[in-house]
């Protein structure tokens, strides 16, 4: 049964991910007074692009084809190592939450090789500044990674969010808020969530994530989607094992309990989406620098204790 | 309770990460009202027991100052001087942001030197000499004379904290002498904004470094 378990765990996440994004339209529906799209569209719109034949344009090469099954299984890889409402997971070793970052960096860099591959203007545009605003988002995440090691004293994913209980939040609560908050920020911009990245536009010219999917089509854009949704489902995990420290029950409470909160998360995301305006593009690095000094004021604040 | 105590002081810091970042002049007079209401809080909270007479007095001058005469000043000083809404400064959103943590980081060792009785609150003395900082930040990166009476009040606000740090409520006269101090002195800095910009029409400091003689290439000299 110890050993189900973390696989459960990894069907869960793997199976609930498209959920996420529904829960954020519905939320930002629900702000605008509409009604707005079922709560499994997501679902929906993969079921539906599986079954298409893709078509690839003659100026592409195999980079364009392999760029989103390289960057899906990139995303699926990540998920092995997330810790699970603080639970084991399926794959635990010192020091991987670099290895983490480095996946996660090899999914974007996947996505913006195939983007570039088209020769298309709007593509380009959008990978150089998927690029330029990773490397705002890149030092925040990983200075906050380290700050949580430093406050848990472990090296793990699964340990340092295992660890975390809410006497910890006791002791450091100035410290695990901050990292709640930059954690939060990288999250909308890594997901191309409102203050950075409108994911409804349609316009070519304001389009960062979006606009490097434009040539895709079928099941390779069905990857895309999919890897998004991994993506939002693996920040929304990390923030929703800080905010939930208990630990009281068994597997099962546990497990329901972490689902609940990270579907809060989700909703968080769309209040922040519905109530806030879109930064001006110049701005988003701003945002980020942001969540890089909560991040490092955290480290300072844990090594100065 | 000491808990809350240090979640005053991280609220402290990120108001001056917050002060060194705005553009707005009404936004930033508002920060430096806020940080002296919270600054003013905190004895009341690192006391041991219950407060006495003196003490409670004692914040509720600091917090009606601060709260309330000094930015009601600040503000008419504002309005009166036609000033524009923003601050103007002279170096960016990430420069201000980083010279801001890298100040952080010094006073961090500084205050890990500096050969201080234990305070009992964490972070309380870097906290202090940041924020003491960030006015200097302030007064130093900003154009206009009512940025620089601000930054005049953030490191005062800054002392106050490092006040704390070493005796809780014994410095209560040495505090009133520098709030008496500081009260005239935005007092006389309102006045002195105010004339600033009408004999000037503006109250851009940068005009100020030099006379109006000297200055060429207007009518032709």
């Amino acid at each position: 049964m110890e050993i189900i378990k973390p696989l459960l765990q990894l069907l869960a996440a793997l199976l609930l991910a498209p959920l996420l994004p529904g829960v954020i339209n519905r939320v930002k529906a629900f702000f605008a007074g509409r009604r707005g799209q079922p709560l499994l569209q997501l679902y929906y719109d993969l079921a539906k692009l599986v079954r298409k034949t893709p078509v690839y344009s003659r100026t592409t090469t195999w980079v364009f084809r392999a760029g989103p099954a390289i960057s899906l299984a990139a995303l699926a890889a990540a998920l092995l190592v997330l810790p699970f409402a603080g639970r084991p997971s399926a794959l635990s070793f010192d020091g991987d939450f670099i290895y983490l970052i480095y996946l996660l960096g090899l999914a974007r860099f996947c996505t913006v090789l195939a983007a570039l591959d088209t020769g298309s203007a709007f593509e380009g545009m959008g990978a150089s500044r998927e690029m330029q605003f990773a490397v705002f988002a890149e030092p925040g995440f990983f200075l906050g990674l380290a700050a949580l090691a430093a406050v848990t004293g472990e090296r793990s994913l699964g340990g340092m969010f295992g660890v975390l209980t809410g006497d910890s939040w006791r002791v450091a609560a100035p410290v695990l808020a901050l990292l709640t908050a930059s954690f939060f920020i990288v999250l909308l911009a890594e997901n191309s969530r409102v203050p950075a990245d409108d994911p409804n536009t349609h316009l070519e010219l304001t389009m960062i994530h979006e606009a490097m999917a434009l040539d895709h089509s079928g099941p390779d854009l069905a990857y895309i989607l999919y890897g998004a949704s991994l993506k939002l489902w693996l920040f929304g995990s990390l923030i929703a094992s800080m905010v939930l420290p208990s630990r009281g029950g068994g597997w099962a409470r546990d497990s329901a309990l972490f689902l609940l909160v990270l579907l809060g998360v989700a909703a968080a995301v769309g209040v922040t989406e519905s109530v806030m305006a879109r930064l001006r593009l110049t701005k988003v690095p701003y945002m980020l620098i942001t969540a890089f000094a909560f991040s490092a004021l955290a480290l300072i604040f844990q090594m100065a204790r | 309770m000491n808990t809350f105590a240090e979640l005053i002081i991280v609220f402290i810091i990120l108001m001056d990460l917050a002060l060194a970042v705005t553009g707005s002049l009404s936004a930033c007079i508002k920060l430096v009202a806020l940080q002296g209401v919270v600054a003013g809080i905190l004895p009341l909270l690192a006391m041991h027991g219950s407060p006495h007479f003196r003490a409670l007095a004692f914040a509720a001058v600091i917090i009606t100052l601060k709260g309330a005469v000094f930015p009601w000043l600040m503000m008419r000083a504002r309005d009166r001087s036609g000033a524009r809404k923003d601050v103007e400064p002279l170096i960016s959103y990430p420069a201000s942001i980083l010279l801001c943590l890298g100040a952080f980081i010094a006073s961090s060792w500084m205050g890990s030197r500096l050969p201080l009785p234990d305070p009992g609150v964490a972070w309380i003395v870097p906290a202090s000499l940041a924020t003491i900082f960030t006015g200097f930040l302030l007064i130093t990166t900003r154009t206009k004379a009512i940025t620089q009476v601000l930054g005049y009040l953030v490191i005062e606000n800054g002392i106050y904290i490092f006040g704390l740090a070493l005796f809780v409520e014994q410095p209560m006269m040495v505090e009133l002498a520098i709030l008496l101090d500081v009260f005239v002195a935005v007092f006389v800095m309102g006045i002195a904004i105010f004339h600033i910009s009408r004999e000037f029409d503006h109250i851009d400091t940068a005009e100020l470094s030099e006379l109006s003689d000297w200055r060429r290439g207007e009518d032709g000299r």
